[in-house]
């Protein structure tokens, strides 16, 4: 499969799950938190930015990242169906940014040594801020977890919401060279996620059905209702400038 | 339980070789939680390289109304200073 | 982004006349006043108002422009947006901080907040409605609340004046990123431009009033000026900003709304200046008394995240008793 797939595959799931973070700004828990989830957004957007310029070049069709970003319907998105989930409460944020981390710190972890000189470069600056997700999420995982009665169900019950979603992190339809394995990072998620799940208190719920169809630009409805807003002025204005 | 977050005070390092220096200050629960924060508020942009937290209630600090007895004794003592010392212009700089 | 103007704590105090006219003389000398220092009551009621009113502007402020956090029309705005909006929630904590350095908890001034005993600017209370608003906010709002800003730099209380030097720094990218979608806008369709004229249009008059009342008509401005925590008076700023901001709208090919603007070369020693027509004061004064547009969603939302949040700040602190009662047994 092309690279330009795989690469819009994993610019979607940056894009998509920044945007989500960004729902956050000015509604979180305490205002400490309220800029770290700002940090992970704008982490998050850089990432997508430039794996989406990447992507348009690699189309060859002259497209920009606004184009591939903002002129692309649902079925045409291919980001995993985790990132889309709702915020749900802090818990469920929380958990989401740490499955994703604990999936994308070893990803970018082996794609330092990609023969593609823009993976490894991306690589290069997303491992450092994936690795702070990653502690950052799981240390909020072990609080809540190991918090109060309150934040102990409100955690079990974000991991059963999501119990459904984290396998699809480990499926592409577009396997390429110049990017790692994903089926060979489930070893070290799941290791990750039990290290912080005993340190939680937590249960790991027993194997669920897991969905998918992010890869095949199936979604479930709110992605949908993330691109409408999202996209609206580039729909209603086509050509202006911004 | 106390029911209010703590307050943390926040020193950075701008960068090595230099001293950390009390930047402002942030509530958290715990020191992993303040070490992330002050990292998260104090440090976007790259305003460091190393961070020290410590607790607000943890400072002792000097009561103002000693400050005549605790600072002004030093103000005389001016034989401390290098200016205090005549050294003919030709012996050079010392 | 703040702007002075709600100020109006009461700085009677009622301490020894030797007492205050030491405080005062240190304030006369330029010395700054830090956390301990002895000082009169009135000082410190108006400092806790004033930063308290400072650091909620700054939180609800985060929501206007949050509004468009999921609207941004490309990934460049996307990002400078909510890297702007984020540093509003830095500036409230700055601010925050500094004002508990006075006695005073962030829980209690958030209290005074989501009740809505507690005051802040009053332009937050109107509705970003188009695109433009996130330019005329940047361009206007920060640019007045910039002059205040500024200015308070210099304030007498150390910690407010070092957190507005942080907040300055900071802040000195919003105003340009607001002018610059402003200018792209002018630059663009027809569209865009009438937006961006909209935008203005609705936004000019509450960043005036943004500055507070006349000098004439502001309560216990005085005693703030002399105490040095506020250094200039609201009509100096307000038309500081008119004269700044004029030709800035003229390069955007955009009109100012206001009919009787006109400029009067007698003004500020011979150099010129702007007379700009009357504010509509009652709108002021019914705004900052909670009838603006949007002050009870502002108040709803900010109440939401407080009560939202509460389970989580319980759970951390939980958490931490426990981590540190098992640290003490090891």
């Amino acid at each position: 499969m092309s690279l330009y797939q795989a690469v819009l595959e994993l610019a979607d799931d940056h894009l998509i799950l920044s945007h989500r973070l960004s729902e956050w700004c000015g509604h979180g828990p305490m205002l400490e938190e309220d800029l770290a989830l700002s940090n992970m957004a704008l982490d998050l957007l850089g990432s997508a930015r430039t794996l989406f310029s990447y992507a348009a070049v690699l189309e060859g069709k002259n497209r920009s990242e606004d184009d591939l970003a903002y002129l692309r319907s649902e079925r045409e998105y291919f980001n995993c169906l985790l990132v889309e989930r709702p915020n749900g409460d802090f818990s469920c944020t929380m958990l989401r940014q740490f499955y994703f981390a604990a999936f994308m710190e070893p990803f970018w972890q082996a794609a330092l040594g990609s023969s593609d000189a823009v993976i490894s470069g991306v690589a290069g600056k997303a491992v450092k801020e994936m690795a702070y997700h990653l502690r950052h999420a799981g240390e909020w995982v072990v609080r809540l977890g190991d918090g109060t009665d309150v934040s102990r169900a409100k955690m079990q019950a974000a991991i059963n919401d999501l119990h459904p979603y984290w396998e699809e992190l480990f499926t592409t339809q577009t396997a390429n060279d110049a990017l790692p394995d994903r089926a060979e990072i489930r070893t070290q998620w799941e290791a990750s996620v039990k290290s912080v799940f005993v340190q939680a208190g937590l249960a790991f719920p027993d194997p669920v059905h897991a969905q998918q169809g992010g890869r095949i630009g199936e979604h479930g409805e709110t992605l949908g209702h993330m691109l409408a807003p999202m996209q609206y002025l580039q729909r209603a204005h086509p050509g202006a400038v911004w | 339980m106390t029911d209010v977050t703590p307050l943390w005070e926040v020193f950075i390092r701008p960068r090595n070789g230099l001293a950390h220096k009390h930047v402002g200050s942030l509530h958290a629960a715990d020191e992993v939680l303040a070490l992330d924060a002050a990292r998260d508020v104090y440090t976007r942009r790259e305003e460091g390289t190393s961070i020290w937290i410590m607790r607000s209630d943890a400072i002792v600090a000097s009561d103002p109304a000693h400050a005549d007895e605790t600072f002004d004794p030093a103000g005389d003592k001016i034989y401390r200073h290098p200016t205090f010392y005549k050294i003919p212009d030709e012996v050079g700089h010392m | 982004m703040y702007s002075q103007g709600l100020i109006g704590a009461d700085g009677s105090t009622n301490e020894t006349e030797e007492f205050l006219a030491a405080f005062q003389a240190r304030i006369d000398a330029e010395e700054k006043i830090e956390p301990n220092d002895p000082m009169p009551a009135g000082y410190r009621r108006t400092l806790v108002r004033q930063i308290g009113q400072h650091a909620h502007s700054e939180i609800v402020g985060m929501l206007p422009e949050g509004n468009w956090n999921t609207r941004a029309p490309s990934l460049k705005r996307k990002a400078a947006l909510l890297a702007k909006v984020q540093d509003e929630g830095g500036h409230g904590l700055y601010l925050y901080s500094a004002a508990e350095t006075l006695g005073v908890s962030r829980e209690q001034m958030t209290e005074e907040l989501i009740s809505g005993k507690a005051k802040y600017s009053s332009i937050f209370n109107y509705p970003t409605l188009n695109w433009a608003d996130m330019g005329a906010v940047g361009w206007l709002v920060d640019g007045a609340a910039i002059m205040n800003q500024i200015a308070l730099c210099r304030c007498s209380y150390g910690p407010y004046a070092r957190a507005m030097i942080r907040v300055c720094a900071e802040e000195s990218f919003h105003q340009r990123q607001g002018y610059e979608i402003m200018l792209t806008m002018c630059n663009g369709t027809k569209a865009q431009k009438d937006m961006a004229q909209d935008a203005l249009n609705r936004l000019w008059w509450p960043a005036l009033m943004m500055f507070g009342p006349h000098d004439g008509d502001s309560a216990h401005s005085e005693q703030s000026m002399k105490w040095k925590i506020k250094r200039f008076s609201n009509d100096a700023l307000r038309n500081k900003f008119i004269n700044a901001t004029v030709p800035q709208a003229e390069f955007l090919g955009l009109t100012i709304p206001d009919p009787d603007l006109n400029w009067d070369d007698t003004l500020n020693n011979g150099a010129g200046g702007y007379v700009h027509g009357p504010i509509d004061w009652d709108e002021f004064w019914r705004v900052v008394n909670g009838d603006g547009v949007m002050n009870r969603e502002r108040l709803a939302a900010r109440k939401r995240a407080h009560d939202d949040g509460a389970w989580v700040r319980e759970a951390a602190l939980a958490h931490a008793e426990k981590r540190a009662a098992r640290m003490a047994a090891e």
